[in-house]
């Protein structure tokens, strides 16, 4: 891996990059409630960047902050170095597309494209002109001449997307872009929208509380708790090696195992489990961590193998238990596996091969053995 | 047995509809009778309508009531949308339970006492700025304005309730400072039931005959006054023919208003199947 591409599709890693975005000491109150507290982020040009959070998070609030339709309490927000706090919604160089689409239900397909760039007092040359580029992009050239309640979820979005983005803003504020549309629609959609950011180059923030929407779409992702932010990160970083119990959780699911540190070296620290004394396991960690710290090891259900027969020698990060539940989706199977000491264990595994007379990898009851790498785990402090 | 109970239903139905209309149907058969006594059938004529067409009396009570209706629901409009606006979209100010308990008190209010308050405050004020300074056409549209106001603010506001407010907000992102996006999106939005405020006000005040009389000076009769006036002195057979042709107004008003809604549950019809054949 070059540095070189470190450099231009991660801005963030390069303390010489000026971030385009920068919310710095924000805090929003709605009389006792604190709805975001205290929080500083730095988003880069052409970042598709999604807060991600459970509902009453302050994702939400945050956003509205930054089109203009709250004020912070305290703090300031600057968007290409420009203090916009308080710069009212109508003249920010920031567009949104709302949840509900917000489409005016008395004006065309046509005319809510063109009524941004109508308020900017452009030419009507000008406006008709990106106006059919715009509906071009979208692919909604049959139905410029509709109301929005002649189309469907689907093209409704897509006219929510093109009146945002007709005014060229410098940042596009996405509200549960794709909340309303079905589960197929959304994936096709999902693309979709990926394919106009990287060919616009606009910067993009996205609110969801939808996991796997932020991790397919974003560039970055930060997660939303009580109006802080949890922690901050590419998909990658934040599913692979997330800082917290919290995360883990949120962020596809984890087993969880509380214990204590044994040992701690360079590279690996080997905890014990507090459940079980018997039960002890290697992780590869950078940190070192002193000795009895209480610790946490996580495992993702896909990072775990599942044997039917006994391990030949015995060693850390095996398990043995059996077959409690088996949820079939398919392309893959989740299993529950219950372990001898009585904790409950997920375990998804890819179906690989086509099960013969009905009958999958293993069956209910069956005695399994589990086993994972000393890179597959992680260690959380809290 | 369920015949038997249908058969119950039925003639109870045509009581209850005879109960309500035969007055109505009698009214209008009688205003073609020649007789000039009301309840004796003398032959079939229009001459009660060329009496009243002829009779000043009954034009002038006409116009006078259109045009109070008139000028009041435009008025009425326009200050119960505006105070509509207040209480649902400028957030909790100083006095909005109080503001809003006062809007709607003439709801509620008997017609007798708002009749009366409002000659109290007209002969005050006449006393003290010597305006009015005689009751008639000013003072009776002061005072529907005040009443059929409240009834417009009541429906302006379950309208503004039930509308998105990110369409506000979504055209004040794309550019559009406030009054722009009351003028734009807002009021549109708002029209229809703009209108159907319109014609309650303007309904209300052809109709009202309470607070009219409380506050009408000499000379200035409307409608309403002029017909209960003149049962009075004794029915005569042109008030049958008045009454006549304001059911065949209204009855075109009713018959107007449904097939509005008729094509426009046909368009919203039309509107979603079109929308779902274009889906995914």
């Amino acid at each position: 891996m070059s540095t070189d591409l470190n450099d231009t599709h991660r801005p963030w890693l390069d303390p010489k990059q000026e971030p385009f975005i920068k919310i710095r000491g924000v805090t929003k109150r709605f009389g006792d409630f604190t709805a975001v507290d205290n929080v500083d982020l730095d988003i880069y040009k052409s970042e598709l960047f999604c807060l991600l959070g459970g509902s009453g998070c302050g994702k939400s609030t945050l956003l509205r902050m930054l089109a203009g339709f709250e004020t912070p309490t305290a703090g300031n927000i600057f968007i290409d170095g420009e203090a916009v706090a308080n710069i009212p919604a109508y003249a920010r160089p920031v567009n949104m597309m709302f949840q509900s689409y917000a489409l005016f239900p008395h004006m065309t397909v046509e005319k809510n494209i063109a009524y941004g760039l109508k308020r900017d007092g452009l030419p009507k040359k000008e406006i008709t002109r990106r106006v059919a580029e715009m509906i071009e992009l979208v692919e909604l050239g049959d139905f410029r001449q509709r109301k929005p309640n002649q189309l469907s979820g689907g093209q409704r979005q897509r006219v929510a997307l093109a009146r945002a983005l007709v005014k060229q803003p410098k940042v596009l504020l996405l509200d549960e872009p794709l909340a309303a549309l079905d589960k197929r629609l959304r994936e096709h959609t999902q693309y979709e929208l990926m394919n106009i950011q990287d060919q616009l180059g606009v910067t993009f923030i996205v609110v969801t509380h939808d996991q796997e929407e932020a991790m397919t779409l974003s560039t970055r992702i930060a997660v939303m708790d009580q109006g802080r932010f949890i922690q901050t990160g590419t998909p990658t970083e934040i599913y692979e090696s997330p800082d917290s119990r919290f995360v883990a959780n949120f962020i596809g699911s984890a087993n969880i195992f509380q214990g204590h540190v044994i040992t701690s070296t360079a590279d690996h620290v080997v905890v014990r489990s507090a459940q079980d004394d018997t039960l002890q396991f290697t992780v590869r960690h950078s940190a070192e961590l002193a000795q009895n710290t209480k610790v946490w090891v996580a495992v993702r259900p896909e990072k775990i193998r599942m044997l039917k027969d006994a391990p030949t020698t015995p060693g850390p990060n095996q398990l043995a238990g059996s077959v409690h539940d088996i949820g079939y989706l398919g392309r893959l199977s989740n299993y529950k596996i219950k372990l001898d000491n009585g904790k409950m264990i997920d375990v998804t595994h890819p179906n690989q091969t086509r099960p013969t007379s009905g009958r999958h990898l293993v069956d209910w009851d069956e005695r399994v053995y589990l086993h994972w790498d000393s890179a597959s785990a992680i260690v959380l402090t809290h | 047995m369920i015949h038997k109970r249908s058969r119950w239903v039925i003639a109870m139905l045509c009581f209850g509809l005879a109960f309500l209309y035969v007055p109505i149907f009698l009214l209008i058969l009688y205003s073609f009778n020649h007789s000039k006594l009301v309840p004796i059938w003398g032959g079939f004529s229009t001459r009660w309508y060329t009496v009243l067409f002829e009779s000043p009396e009954v034009w002038e009570a006409v116009m006078l009531s259109l045009r109070i209706a008139l000028i009041n629901a435009t008025f009425a409009t326009l200050l119960g949308t505006l105070a509509a606006l207040a209480m649902v979209r400028f957030g909790r100010f100083k006095g909005r339970t109080l503001f809003s308990g006062m809007i709607s008190a003439p709801l509620v209010m008997p017609e007798v006492i708002t009749g009366l308050s409002l000659l109290l405050l007209f002969i005050t004020l006449a006393d003290i700025i010597g305006w009015p300074g005689a009751r008639g056409f000013t003072t009776i549209t002061i005072a529907h304005i005040t009443f059929s106001m409240a009834y417009v603010a009541v429906i302006i506001q379950s309208r503004l309730i039930g509308m998105d407010q990110s369409i506000e907000e979504a055209a004040q992102d794309l550019g559009a400072k406030p009054l722009r996006v009351l003028w734009d999106i807002t009021l549109p939005i708002l029209a229809p039931g703009m209108l159907a405020g319109w014609l309650l006000a303007f309904t209300l005040s052809l109709d009202d005959l309470v607070i009219a009389s409380f506050v009408t000076g000499p000379g200035s009769n409307t409608l309403p006054i002029l017909i209960f006036s003149r049962i009075k002195l004794g029915l005569k057979p042109d008030i049958n023919a008045l009454a006549t042709l304001i059911i065949l107004t209204v009855s075109i008003g009713v018959l107007l208003a449904a097939w509005l809604m008729w094509r426009q549950e046909k368009q919203r019809m039309q509107d979603r199947k079109m929308a779902s054949r274009t889906d995914h």
